[in-house]
């Protein structure tokens, strides 16, 4: 037992579950590679999905690149630009983000912020680190193959997808859905870990009410993946079938090259249907994360409580269900029936309620606090902003009359590269900044990290707000080579080559943070356990970095929620949740 | 069968009846489900996952068999048996179902003997159970080779709709699938109940934890789950 104060013992009821038993280590080989502590899958998670992101991140400069100039770099043929675009596309969404937030940040700070030792079933949760590697190999081996990786956009429809027109139809977009498949495998094996880890583990006092948003977050995002990534396999199986079997799921009777193809009958509206089943939600499956993060470094370190604590949760939870019957929004132009295209508008619009809200209350939450400019407050408002832009131009494409002149131009990628892109993208940022301490025990480098913030925030917005007056002038998204049409004023081809300058220098920025990252790791300023002065229980382990098995020998008792700070009359500004109420009035009441 | 009730974690608490009880457990701390322990918990969100996996795949293949122009093979035909010069519709699938039924019934017995910590009698029903599983897949490959030979493809069929001979490979093979992870499941975990693994807590191989008898109950979860997964099938690919 605990040693609790006797009156604390009266809020907290004792022990239900006994302590686990942990696996431990017995070589180097098991403590660091086959490690099944989730601090360790985390670490080899993020790397995993860093080094794939930088491919992404090179795949978007030669993009740029082209765009920018184009016809000057003659090794990016139009090919190669629609491989590129689908690379980046996919990997950016589900190997990096995905990926990072779930399997990474997921397993670092679930066990930590719940008070668990570990995720309930280590020896599972190792092995979907590795088969996401695995995933992740077959997915770049496919940039070795013969005809490369598949460029039938991230959106990978069909029929285009499997036709020989497409490249990368011989072995790329074999190789594209077998990772997929292996994916979705991988992160299963993880997600119903994190999701029992956070349903029945958590420690004695943490109530799902006590629960930091970050943890709502990713908790809700991976009950969303385990119901949505099942549409996304099923349609990899299908299409992947119709590859290589030559069934004809999605294949409907074709002419190529004047030859009437094998194929018949299939439903290219079929797939569409399964992908964005899947497509929609995985866009908050990589935004709640993002959400429930960036509450907590606004919270803080704006030393203030969390505005509307129940109603973010809330929030949250109404979000991940509405976000199961918007998909069709993806699919105004498909040819569906008009009063599906009402229906889903109508949903479409209600979800803006849920994360209007969000907002506001990110905003109160800063209003009159104590707001200290740290880096990861900088990423945090970085968030705020670009998110309610993309949020913004979300109510202009899910309205269908306005989306049909602009579906497949440069206003969605706009739009989808503010709002899923560059906004989850400053929350991990920020993340790392605010969680670095922990994992290394050493600061940032907060005079690089903040140039890397504004660099970060500022070139993004110079790309990606440009693109929006792009779109609407029409130019189309996934076109290697505009080339020279009445409706292109000179200005869209200057706007194009500065979108590209500044795109390299964003991602040299992002080059600066790896060193960063590096240097810290060995000169970065010592952080101490509690850097920031925060409440919640992964800042108050006995050790930094926290030791297997977390927390010493006694589990933490949480006795309040994960926000009291600048508390009026608490000593420090911050209390943390495992400090036990001061003394009891005759009545009996907390203070 | 009360044994069913404790788990291995300490006595079964004290709870509220219906709705209330369900709001208190959820909004207390340390566990959603009182009483539920993590294997199991995470066998039936994993099922729930499952379920969505199977969903996808039979709706798929009902809009493919509603909106095809051709002719959709008639079941009842193509999976008939000629038996003593009688011809008999569905035979062979009826069997099978009948088959995976009792499995579930012989799965359900052994859990109980399980709790009652009853080795042989669990390890024996779990290899009983074990064994109509590979009857059924075994039923499956003799379906599967027949219909092969009558010339049915992933691609094609001699009757009609190509979409048939697609959904029918991959939707029974996946499903079989599911079976024969089952049945090595199974075995695996009759295994260790014969040796008395469950009794001594002998550490598992590759997660070093206790092992308990509670798995055999999670075993069954999944059985009854694949076996509620083919009736669903039966209904909609060979009833319709
Ligand atoms: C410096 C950062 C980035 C730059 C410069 C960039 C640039 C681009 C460009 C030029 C395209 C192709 C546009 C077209 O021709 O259709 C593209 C597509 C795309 N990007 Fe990015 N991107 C960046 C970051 C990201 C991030 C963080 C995400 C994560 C969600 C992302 C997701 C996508 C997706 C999903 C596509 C669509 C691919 C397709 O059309 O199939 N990008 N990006
Ligand atoms: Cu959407």
């Amino acid at each position: 037992m605990v040693d609790v104060p006797y009156e604390a013992t009266v809020d907290v009821p004792p022990a239900e579950v006994a302590d686990v038993e942990l696996y431990h280590p017995k070589s180097w080989w098991t403590q660091y590679v086959f490690s099944q502590d989730a601090k360790v899958i985390a670490i080899q998670y993020s790397l995993t999905a860093t080094a794939i992101g930088l491919v992404a991140l090179v795949l978007s400069w030669l993009m740029r690149l082209q765009l920018g100039f184009p016809g000057t770099f003659s090794f990016i043929d139009a090919n190669q630009y629609l491989q590129f675009i689908t690379m980046h596309g996919m990997i950016m969404v589900i190997y990096l983000l995905t990926a990072l937030f779930l399997g990474g940040f997921g397993n670092y700070l679930i066990p930590l912020m719940v008070g668990a030792r570990d995720m309930v079933f280590p020896y599972v949760n190792m092995l979907s680190y590795w088969v996401y590697l695995l995933a992740v190999i077959v997915l770049a081996s496919a940039f070795f193959v013969p005809g490369g990786p598949t460029g039938a956009g991230w959106t990978l429809y069909p029929p285009q997808a499997i036709l020989s027109g497409t490249p990368g139809q011989d072995w790329g977009i074999i190789l594209m859905l077998s990772s997929l498949i292996l994916f979705i495998i991988g992160f299963t094996m993880g997600g119903l870990n994190y999701v029992v880890t956070v349903l029945q583990a958590r420690t004695r006092g943490m109530t799902l009410m006590r629960l930091p948003l970050t943890v709502w977050g990713i908790f809700t995002a991976t009950v969303m993946a385990l119901l949505a990534f099942p549409a996304l396999f099923v349609a990899s199986v299908m299409m992947l079938f119709d590859r290589v079997l030559g069934t004809s799921f999605f294949m409907p009777a074709l002419v190529e090259m004047g030859q009437q193809m094998k194929y018949g009958g299939g439903s290219p509206i079929l797939f569409q249907h399964l992908f964005w089943f899947f497509g929609h939600p995985e866009v908050y499956i990589v935004a709640l994360p993002a959400f429930g993060i960036v509450s907590d470094l606004i919270s803080t370190h704006a030393r203030k409580n969390i505005f509307g604590y129940r109603m973010m949760v809330w929030a949250i939870v109404a979000i991940g269900a509405l976000s199961f019957i918007v998909w069709a929004h993806h699919m105004y132009v498909s040819g569906m029936h008009p009063h599906f295209g009402f229906f889903f508008a109508t949903t479409t619009l209600i979800i803006a309620i849920p994360t209007a809200i969000k907002v506001y209350n990110w905003v109160l939450t800063l209003w009159r606090g104590d707001i200290h400019l740290t880096v990861p407050m900088l990423f945090a408002l970085g968030f705020i902003i670009t998110f309610v832009n993309g949020g913004l131009t979300g109510l202009f494409l899910g309205n269908v009359v306005v989306d049909v002149p602009l579906s497949d131009t440069m206003f969605v990628v706009a739009h989808f590269h503010m709002v899923m892109g560059v906004a989850p993208i400053m929350v991990v940022l920020g993340a790392i900044y605010h969680w670095y301490p922990k994992v290394t025990g050493r600061m940032l480098n907060e005079a690089l990290g903040k140039l890397h913030f504004w660099v970060t925030f500022l070139g993004a917005y110079l790309i990606f707000f440009p693109m929006h007056y792009l779109g609407l002038l029409g130019v189309p998204r996934r076109y290697h080579d505009i080339g020279e049409a009445a409706f292109l004023t000179p200005s869209v081809h200057t706007l194009n080559a500065f979108m590209s300058v500044v795109a390299l220098i964003v991602g040299l920025a992002q080059i600066l943070f790896l060193f960063n990252l590096v240097w810290s790791l060995f000169k970065g300023k010592a952080s101490g356990g509690n850097p920031w002065r925060a409440t919640t229980l992964e800042w108050q382990t006995p050790e930094t970095p926290p030791g297997h098995g977390n927390w010493g020998k006694e589990l933490p008792v949480v006795y309040r929620w994960a926000y009291d700070y600048s508390v009026p009359g608490a000593p420090e500004d911050f209390i943390p949740q495992n400090q036990p109420p001061a003394r009891r009035t005759a009545q009996g009441a907390a203070t | 069968m009360a044994e069913t009730a404790l788990t291995d974690h300490g006595e079964p608490a004290a709870r509220a009846a219906g709705w209330r009880g369900i709001a208190a457990d959820w909004s207390s701390d340390q566990r959603a489900f009182k009483n539920v322990s993590w294997g199991k918990a995470m066998m039936w969100i994993f099922l729930l996952s499952d379920t969505f996996i199977f969903s996808c795949f039979l709706l798929s293949y009902m809009t493919a068999r509603m909106s095809t122009t051709v002719p959709w093979p008639n079941p009842s035909e193509v999976f008939a048996l000629n038996i003593g010069g009688t011809h008999i519709p569905l035979i062979l699938i009826a069997i099978m179902t009948f088959i995976l039924i009792s499995s579930s019934g012989t799965m359900a017995m052994a859990v109980n003997f399980g709790y009652r910590r009853d080795r042989v009698k669990t390890a024996t029903l779990m290899l009983v159970t074990a064994a109509f599983g590979a009857t059924f897949v075994g039923m499956q490959a003799f379906e599967w080779t027949k219909l092969i030979m009558e010339g049915v493809r992933p691609w094609e069929n001699p009757w009609g709709a190509a979409q048939f001979g697609s959904s029918f490979f991959m939707i029974t093979g996946f499903h079989g699938t599911h079976v024969t992870i089952g049945v090595i499941f199974l075995i695996a975990i009759a295994r260790k109940v014969w040796r008395g693994d469950f009794d001594v807590e002998r550490r598992g191989f590759f997660t070093s934890r206790k092992g308990h008898y509670e798995i055999v109950e999670i075993t069954g979860l999944y059985w009854h789950f694949v076996d509620l997964v083919w009736v669903f099938i039966f209904a909609f690919f060979y009833l319709w």
